[in-house]
């Protein structure tokens, strides 16, 4: 009681432990940081590292075979773990807030956003016109436009974004001082997460809270945390200051995580991503030594016994590695050199081509323009990135190139020169084999009452025409083609890891020969390390099929770094086309100018200027006039752009820019910008 | 090498295999107290049905003219009816038609309603619309009454029992299918089947079926204690289950005039019978619910 200010938290040794059919199964093993006031703590993991149960374990809301087997948990100085009934519910009430992923589930879905905001203030014994009244206030402090209006609606009429500024509002009403914030952008576009992380940022100063930040987002953790700890298996492996530890990584766990990353402009062509090999242990295995030895590069004998301890490197930095010191040497498992594409660089012939697809959907009255005169092709060989926020229509040209979603009347697809039917029942055996999918989410790609080797036979038989002798042997080459063992076979999707599952899913796809698939965001559901593995397996396959990919993805990292031409959609419309290199980098649209400033970096002092995109995307329902980015543009020029639509004019060969801004103009105005965000740094 | 793991979330699926899955939920099914009741009630009667006849103390169609309408005793323990039969055989042999009738019926609208409610749910537009039309028309009938008007002009024979029954679940059932076939269509294994150039019917009997047997599998044994309901009341009405047979519902409507004249007894147990018969099927419905539906 003597010291000064208590720590907002102290985790001190815990374990966590989960009794699941009469077997303890200990989930986190010996995990101690603390928060101090106003500080920001980050723990960042993959899933099933423990991050999550962790955090309910901060606040006490394990599940009920769970618990806190040994150790200490301290909020504001006070014994957490010893806590009951009254005591906890005025812990939760006053000290400690949690905000969660989905924001839509944290509401409540028939009471009035105002009603549920003003509860909170309620319980602190307020009246109900007060209480109403400091829950607008609050509203405002999270800076939701239109406070007034959005206290007399419900939760399904406003955007994710908004629900997130709602939900945070809400958990910083009791002004706790300790926000617990368990992946709060995770379900959001790029743009709405950069303003809530803006958001998160200045409402911490302001309220002088502690955040403790649970991500899998590298990035994410990087720009909004003071502190970071890097959980694996349930073990804290590095601890340190955030930007110390991703600069300088000093385990092999997370030197190994950082190579899978898709750095800022890299390329296919440039280099390689890294792995890391095989699987992290399961709850209930046994695990003797290091929890990494299994995985690690740099393992030695004695990792493979024994506690490794949390060495501590200097005051701030501690790292679970006997070989801390040159864990940066960890040999790499794919080679950084990729190798050389095998057409090179001879013209591409087209393969696919959209000519003014549109695509109008009519729901409750209100028609929908999902696509509206979108041309574009894929060459054979390449890759096309497709990008753009939620809702701009991705996944709506995907499906009407697949023959899954006919397009208006007036649309022409054709592939290799050949008119392709506007559904895929109405296409030839030959087109329905050349045009394949890779689904974002292998448990819905996948059937689940079928095993593996019935999932991919059908495949063979259906789409190759293989048969009895040919037909195993070919799913034995399929298997290798994806690395994927035959001891598979005869489980069931449920039975493999995510990554497995999607290699089963891109398997699929390529058993019959397609000359085109299309990805759907392939590698969202996954961990980094998973994700790599299969970025690089998406390269292989392409080197030696010669298959084009058109690839969607919200990770423009990702897109950047697969892609040879890129597609921008905003609200359905082709915003931008160009090589990879001409959309990443200025001059470019200022809605991709705005996208790319909105993703968070690894990278120390990246110099970009942070561009807001203020608002919610419009409705497709009811699109703005002329361009109808001008709502939002930071580069709005005035009425030309609120009643012309500008036309997708190609400003140099193969860049095509939709914007009122000559080209030569936006080179002046992006480049001059770049200075002065640089210097902000 | 490496051992396949699977995340902390799915720790209770711990390398659950299909086989492991499926015997896990059999496992849990025979720890149900509800199950285990309902089992065994639902097995004394199908014993009672396949070897009724000689279990019984005594014939049940024997009259004896010499002993009618005598209260329970330890000679008749349920008593005798006014013909002088042995209520308590009579119990033990009426469960045969009924246990015969109810399930079948059951079995036709469940296959009937499976292949209807997935046609609806996976052409859905004017397909469901059409068909949902007549789905609703016929949900408005009420079962008995159709069942009444239906057995004047089919006759009265187990086989149309059957089939009135049968049909009058039909649309129930498809609504029940419809529903869950509505849901796993929007799963991308759908149009992955789609863009492999599947039919629609392997699409709905091969890729989707599987999937909703669990929902299937509950409204089966849902119905099935609605069906033992039905086939009793209709062989009240005297349109079901037709004599010589010692049907309990049967049992019910010719006795049941004897009641007032005191001789509960010819009533009293026939009722019990059906009732712990609804019953037990009830309770092995609810239990495979709990176990299918988490």
């Amino acid at each position: 009681m003597s010291t000064p200010a208590p720590d907002a938290l102290t985790v001190e040794n815990i374990d966590i432990t989960y009794r699941v059919r009469g077997r303890d199964l200990t989930t986190v093993r010996d995990v101690s940081f603390r928060i101090g006031r106003g500080e920001s703590y980050g723990l960042v993991g993959e899933s099933g590292s423990g991050k999550s149960t962790i955090a309910l374990a901060v606040v006490r809301y394990l599940a009920r075979n769970g618990r806190v087997s040994q150790g200490k948990i301290e909020i504001d100085g006070r014994d957490v773990l010893a806590m009951r009934g009254e005591q906890l519910r005025k812990l939760r009430a006053d000290t400690v807030s949690m905000v969660y992923q989905e924001p839509g589930r944290a509401l409540n879905p028939t009471i009035k956003v105002g009603r549920q905001v003003a509860e909170v203030f309620e319980i602190d014994g307020v009246s109900k016109e007060q209480a109403l009244e400091r829950a607008q206030g609050m509203l405002e402090k999270v800076r939701i436009s239109d406070p007034a209006g959005v206290m007399n609606r419900y939760p399904h009429q406003l955007s994710g974004g908004m629900l997130q500024r709602v939900v945070i509002a809400m958990a910083l009403a009791a002004e706790p001082s300790l926000l617990i914030l368990d992946e709060p952008t995770t379900a959001l576009d790029a743009t709405v997460e950069a303003e809530v992380l803006d958001l998160v940022s200045a409402l911490r100063s302001e309220f002088s809270t502690s955040l403790l930040f649970i991500s899998h987002n590298l990035a994410v953790i990087a720009k909004m945390c003071d502190r970071v700890g890097v959980l694996y298996a349930g073990e804290l492996m590095e601890t340190g200051p955030a930007r110390e530890v991703f600069d300088d990584p000093r385990n092999p766990y997370t030197v190994g995580l950082l190579r899978c990353i898709p750095r800022r402009g890299t390329a296919k062509n440039r280099e390689t991503l890294d792995t890391i090999p095989g699987f992290p242990p399961g709850p209930g295995d046994a695990v003797n030594g290091c929890v990494f030895a299994e995985r690690c590069g740099l393992v030695e004998d004695r990792c493979r016994s024994g506690e490794v301890p949390l060495y501590e490197m200097n005051p701030t930095r501690r790292s679970r590695c006997h070989f801390y010191e040159r864990a940066q040497t960890l040999p790499r498992i794919v080679k950084a050199e990729p190798e050389p594409a095998a057409n090179g660089t001879a013209p591409r012939e087209v393969l696919v081509s959209a000519e003014d697809v549109s695509k109008t959907f009519h729901m409750e009255g209100e028609t929908i323009h999902g696509l509206v005169d979108v041309s574009l092709e894929v060459r054979a060989g390449e890759t096309l990135g497709l990008v753009g926020e939620s809702g701009s229509g991705k996944t709506t040209l995907a499906r009407v190139l697949l023959g899954l979603t006919p397009p208006d009347q007036g649309a022409m697809l054709a592939i290799e020169g050949a008119p392709l039917a506007a559904t895929a029942d109405h296409r030839t055996h030959e087109q329905q084999k050349t045009l394949q999918i890779v689904f974002q989410n292998p448990d819905s790609a996948l059937n689940r009452r079928h095993s593996i080797r019935r999932l991919l036979s059908r495949a063979l038989s259906k789409l190759g025409g293989y048969r009895g002798d040919a037909l195993a042997t070919r799913l034995r080459s399929l298997l290798s083609e994806v690395r994927l063992a035959e001891r598979y076979l005869p489980m069931r999707p449920a039975q493999l890891s995510g990554g497995l599952k999607q290699r089963v899913a891109i398997a699929r796809a390529f058993a019959g020969d397609p000359k085109i698939v299309v990805c759907d965001e392939p590698t969202s559901a996954l961990d980094v390390s998973v994700q790599a593995a299969i970025l690089n397996l998406l390269n292989d396959l392409q080197r030696r099929e010669h298959v084009s990919y058109l690839f969607i993805s919200h990770d423009l990292g990702v897109v950047r770094y697969l892609s040879d031409r890129i597609a921008v959609l905003y609200l359905g419309r082709l915003m931008e086309t160009g090589s990879a290199d001409q959309v990443f980098e200025a001059p470019h649209h200022p809605y991709t100018e705005a996208l790319l400033s909105a993703v968070p970096t690894l990278e120390n002092g990246s110099g970009r200027d942070r561009i807001r995109l203020e608002g919610e995307i419009p409705s497709a329902a009811n699109p703005p006039t002329g361009c109808v980015f001008h709502t939002r543009c930071p580069r709005f020029l005035g009425d030309i752009c609120v009643n012309t639509e500008p036309p997708l004019a190609e400003s140099e060969p193969g860049h095509a820019i939709r914007c009122h801004i000559p080209l030569e103009e936006l080179r002046h105005l992006q480049a001059k910008e770049v200075p002065v965000g640089g210097a902000g740094e | 090498m490496s051992v396949t793991t699977v995340p902390i979330e799915s720790a209770a699926a711990l390398s659950a295999g299909r086989k492991t899955v499926r015997r896990e939920m059999l496992r849990e099914l025979v720890r149900s107290p509800l199950f285990i009741v309902g089992a065994l009630i639902l097995l004394w009667w199908i014993v009672c049905a396949v070897f009724g006849s000689s279990i019984a103390p005594q014939n049940p169609d024997a009259q004896n003219l010499f002993a009618i309408n005598k209260a329970p005793s330890s000679a008749h323990i349920f008593g005798t009816d006014q013909l002088g039969r042995d209520i308590f055989s009579r119990v033990l042999t009426g469960s045969r038609d009924l246990l015969i009738v109810a399930p079948l019926a059951t079995l036709l609208g469940t296959i009937l309603g499976t292949a209807v409610g997935l046609v609806m749910g996976y052409f859905r537009g004017i397909v469901d619309d059409v068909l949902g039309r007549f789905v609703e028309a016929f949900l408005a009938l009420p079962v008995v009454v159709t069942a009444i008007i239906a057995s004047y002009g089919l006759g009265r024979s187990n086989l149309e029992l059957i089939i009135v029954i049968g049909l009058l679940f039909t649309p129930l059932i498809a609504r029940t299918v419809r529903a869950a076939v509505l849901l796993e269509r929007e799963l991308d294994y759908v149009s992955a089947a789609q863009l492999r150039g599947e039919s629609s019917f392997y699409i709905m009997f091969v890729e989707i079926l599987p999937n909703v047997l669990a929902p299937i599998t509950v409204e089966f044994t849902v119905r099935l204690g609605y069906a033992v309901f039905a086939v009793a009341t209709l062989s009240f009405l005297g349109l079901g289950i037709q004599p010589p047979s010692s049907d309990w519902g049967l049992e019910v409507a010719t006795n049941y005039g004897q009641v007032a004249a005191g001789f509960w007894w010819e009533v009293v147990f026939d009722a019990l019978a059906i009732a712990s018969l609804v019953v037990a099927v009830n309770l092995i419905s609810d239990a495979v619910e709990g176990v299918l539906e988490r």
